[in-house]
């Protein structure tokens, strides 16, 4: 479906800028065929080539054996990044240590790259608050509520000014995101301030039922960046190269004082969540080209011709993720034992009186009450 | 045939969509595939996409939109998917939904309903499981309503789609498809702000609503305790004499639910009946409710659910 925004306004006089007038250009460096100009690749050394390629195994094989899990009951529900991987893999490739990222859900391998582990993935998707406490002293946060951690971000960037540090802040979120009213008052925000953020749009085309053009009538999302006085930029986010190129730039930008809305282009390849049917309202004709173009195919095929392929041993690699893998489960399933004290003792610094009482309450009806443990169904466990 | 709530919701959607087609439904998700649960579902092959409408994920827009089109005449039906999204959307109840008839005098008015299922127990992810609806209630000019049975829910939905006021209609999502009874296919209401007796008794008056209501009665049932069982249905506003009519009788009362306790709607409760029947009680009341922590994710939300071992300690308690 095209976006048409000028129904009946072939006769006006009036200067209005429409969406014509704004023209948003997909940034791309290798393109659906694998073809490259090698004037636009940017310079990173072998061993990061193929690099960027076993991150994006590592995204790929992660969403595989999560849904694994979850379908052996082992997970809560879980969301597929399948089709994101050059979108996470680039745009995490380009963030420090210091940066933040302050991601939805669906960047693992972007939040491993900042030296989260595997296992603490694991356990949030378990369902166990302690995993964001291993994320924060990453630098990470995983936001739920759809948007509502935008504003977060454009402090977090403001914090990163008064305080001079050399770092950015990174948002990623989803199309859907940028219907919220978060979204646009983060983002006005961030541009008043010069904060050095990133609103990393993973622009996906589908928030569970509802397809890109449902949710907005413009026809980016990078064109909104113009209306706030940003940077703004529509990448293809199946562009592992281009992504990570671009990202580079964000950040340099952002570091000195101009934030960035970043659209990368891709494509959900499956359901929204684990709890989700994609069937019920997408077609399979829309969907089958796009599992045609996959992004880590398409930069095998750049890495062939740069006759880098040779470095690749795809079997060892996938092994290897494999066993890392194998590990963070062990470690997941070894966490613990824990305490139900835990779920009273983070909310404040110095826990208040009465909830020293209610969690002496709790410990009481727990001992005292024989049935109790049998309604608390310990499942997965930690 | 016996049906669940998910099935009434949708029985009293499509029944008032056909009765009055100033109705319209709509939120995230609703109308190609019938919601996250499946409420909605078949709505807009019946009414069509006009009166069926998937909107951008924009909480306040929804909630804003739907006091628009009350205000233009409409009977604007929203989803929020899950209360713990309410929280954008509440600046637009706050701001206007509940004061528009107060602020233009009677001039202007918004009839409308968000629903949202609310409360733990799915084993969803952080800001799934909330129960504010003690926040919500104490906004003069909105009315909650909080169903626990397939009955009920038809009627009171039905009931707040008629409702001249704007009505906040929250679904207990744990007993969406676990509690099932027969519900009429005629057009019947439950009015909004009537107290149902659930259980007749002489000892102890147990005052509940949503999802805890059936973790009373499970409770109820296990204990030599003749307890009155009170589903209060309605919020806001309370059926305070249903209330204190029991309480006189029984001289004894527990309050149950899954919202923290300092600050839920126990206490309004407890003040009520102490404003009114201090003199007739025995003991002092007592609540079993969620702790006052932010629900947990999955692997612990058990531990802050009030489950019947502790609500039939509590109602002992208090009978003895
Ligand atoms: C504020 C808010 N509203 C609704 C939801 C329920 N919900 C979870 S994900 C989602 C769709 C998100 O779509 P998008 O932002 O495009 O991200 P994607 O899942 O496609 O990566 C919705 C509606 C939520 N989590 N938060």
């Amino acid at each position: 479906m095209t976006k048409n925004t000028s129904q009946g306004a072939d006769d006006l006089d009036a200067p209005w800028i429409t969406q014509d007038d704004l023209p948003v250009k997909k940034y791309q460096i290798i393109d659906e065929n694998g073809e490259y100009d090698p004037e636009d690749v940017p310079d990173l050394t072998t061993e990061e080539f193929v690099d960027l390629y076993r991150w994006m195994l590592v995204e790929k094989r992660y969403a595989e054996r999560m849904i694994n899990l979850q379908r052996r009951g082992e997970m809560g529900t879980v969301g597929s990044s399948r089709g994101h991987e050059a979108s996470i893999v680039g745009s995490g490739y380009a963030l420090n240590d210091e940066d933040y990222l302050l991601a939805m859900g669906r960047e693992t391998s972007a939040m491993l790259m900042k030296g989260v582990s595997l296992r603490d993935i694991l356990l949030f998707w378990r369902g166990i608050d302690d995993a964001q406490k291993f994320l924060a002293q990453r630098n990470c946060m995983i936001g739920i509520s759809v948007g509502g951690y935008l504003p977060v971000v454009t402090g977090i960037g403001w914090g990163m000014n008064i305080t001079d540090t050399d770092a950015v802040v990174t948002a990623h979120f989803g199309d859907g995101a940028t219907s919220t009213g978060a979204f646009h008052e983060a983002v006005n925000f961030a541009g008043v301030l010069n904060c050095p953020a990133i609103f990393y749009c993973q622009n996906n085309q589908w928030a569970i039922s509802t397809p890109f053009e449902k949710q907005t009538n413009a026809n980016s999302i990078a064109q909104r960046a113009v209306g706030y006085g940003l940077h703004g930029i529509r990448v293809d986010g199946n562009d592992v190269l281009a992504t990570y190129h671009a990202m580079n730039e964000a950040r340099e930008l952002a570091l000195s004082g101009n934030p960035v809305v970043f659209e990368g282009l891709t494509y959900r390849r499956e359901g929204h969540s684990t709890s989700d049917d994609p069937t019920q309202y997408r077609d399979r004709d829309e969907v089958e080209p796009w599992l045609e173009r996959d992004p880590i195919e398409r930069y095998e095929a750049f890495l062939k011709s740069e006759g880098l392929w040779d470095e690749v041993d795809e079997e060892a690699m996938v092994a290897q993720v494999d066993e890392e893998f194998d590990a963070a489960i062990e470690a997941a399933n070894a966490y613990g034992p824990r305490d139900i004290e835990e779920l009273f003792v983070y909310l404040y610094e110095e826990m208040p009186p009465e909830l020293e009482d209610q969690l002496r309450e709790l410990e009481r009806s727990l001992s005292e009450l024989d049935e109790l443990e049998e309604y608390i169904e310990r499942r997965p466990k930690g | 045939m016996p049906e669940t709530i998910i099935n009434a919701i949708n029985m009293a959607l499509t029944e008032e969509m056909d009765r009055d087609e100033r109705v319209v439904v709509f939120g995230e998700d609703v109308a190609e595939t019938g919601g996250v649960f499946r409420a909605t579902e078949g709505l807009k092959d019946k009414f069509g996409g006009t009166r069926v409408v998937d909107t951008p994920l924009s909480e306040i827009a929804i909630a804003g939109g739907a006091v628009g089109l009350a205000v233009f005449g409409l009977r604007p039906v929203a989803e929020i998917q899950f209360s713990g999204f309410l929280p954008p959307a509440f600046d637009q109840l706050v701001t206007h939904a509940s004061r528009m008839r107060w602020r233009t005098r009677g001039e202007w008015s918004a009839p409308l309903v968000v629903r949202t299922p609310y409360g733990a127990g799915i084993r969803a992810l952080e800001h799934h499981s909330e129960s504010l609806e003690g926040a919500y209630a104490h906004v003069p000019g909105l009315k909650v309503v909080i169903p626990s049975t397939p009955y009920d829910t038809k009627g009171l939905l039905k009931a707040s789609i008629r409702d001249p006021d704007p009505v906040l209609f929250m679904e207990p999502k744990h007993v969406y498809r676990s509690i099932r009874e027969d519900v009429p296919d005629d057009d019947y209401e439950v009015p909004i702000g009537e107290a149902a007796v659930r259980q007749e008794g002489e000892d102890v008056t147990v005052i509940s609503w949503g999802a805890m209501m059936h973790k009373t009665l499970e409770a109820v049932e296990k204990i030599d305790v003749d307890a009155e069982v009170i589903d209060l249905r309605t919020i806001s506003p309370m059926d305070r004499e249903t209330l204190v009519e029991s309480v006189k009788k029984t001289g004894r009362c527990v309050i149950v639910h899954e919202a923290p306790k300092s600050g839920g709607w126990a206490s309004e409760i407890i003040a009520t009946i102490n404003d009114e029947v201090l003199m007739y009680l025995e003991a002092p009341i007592e609540r079993v409710t969620g702790f006052d922590i932010p629900v947990p994710l999955l692997s612990m939300e058990d531990y802050y659910i009030p489950h019947p071992p502790r609500i039939a300690e509590a109602i002992e308690r208090v009978a003895e």
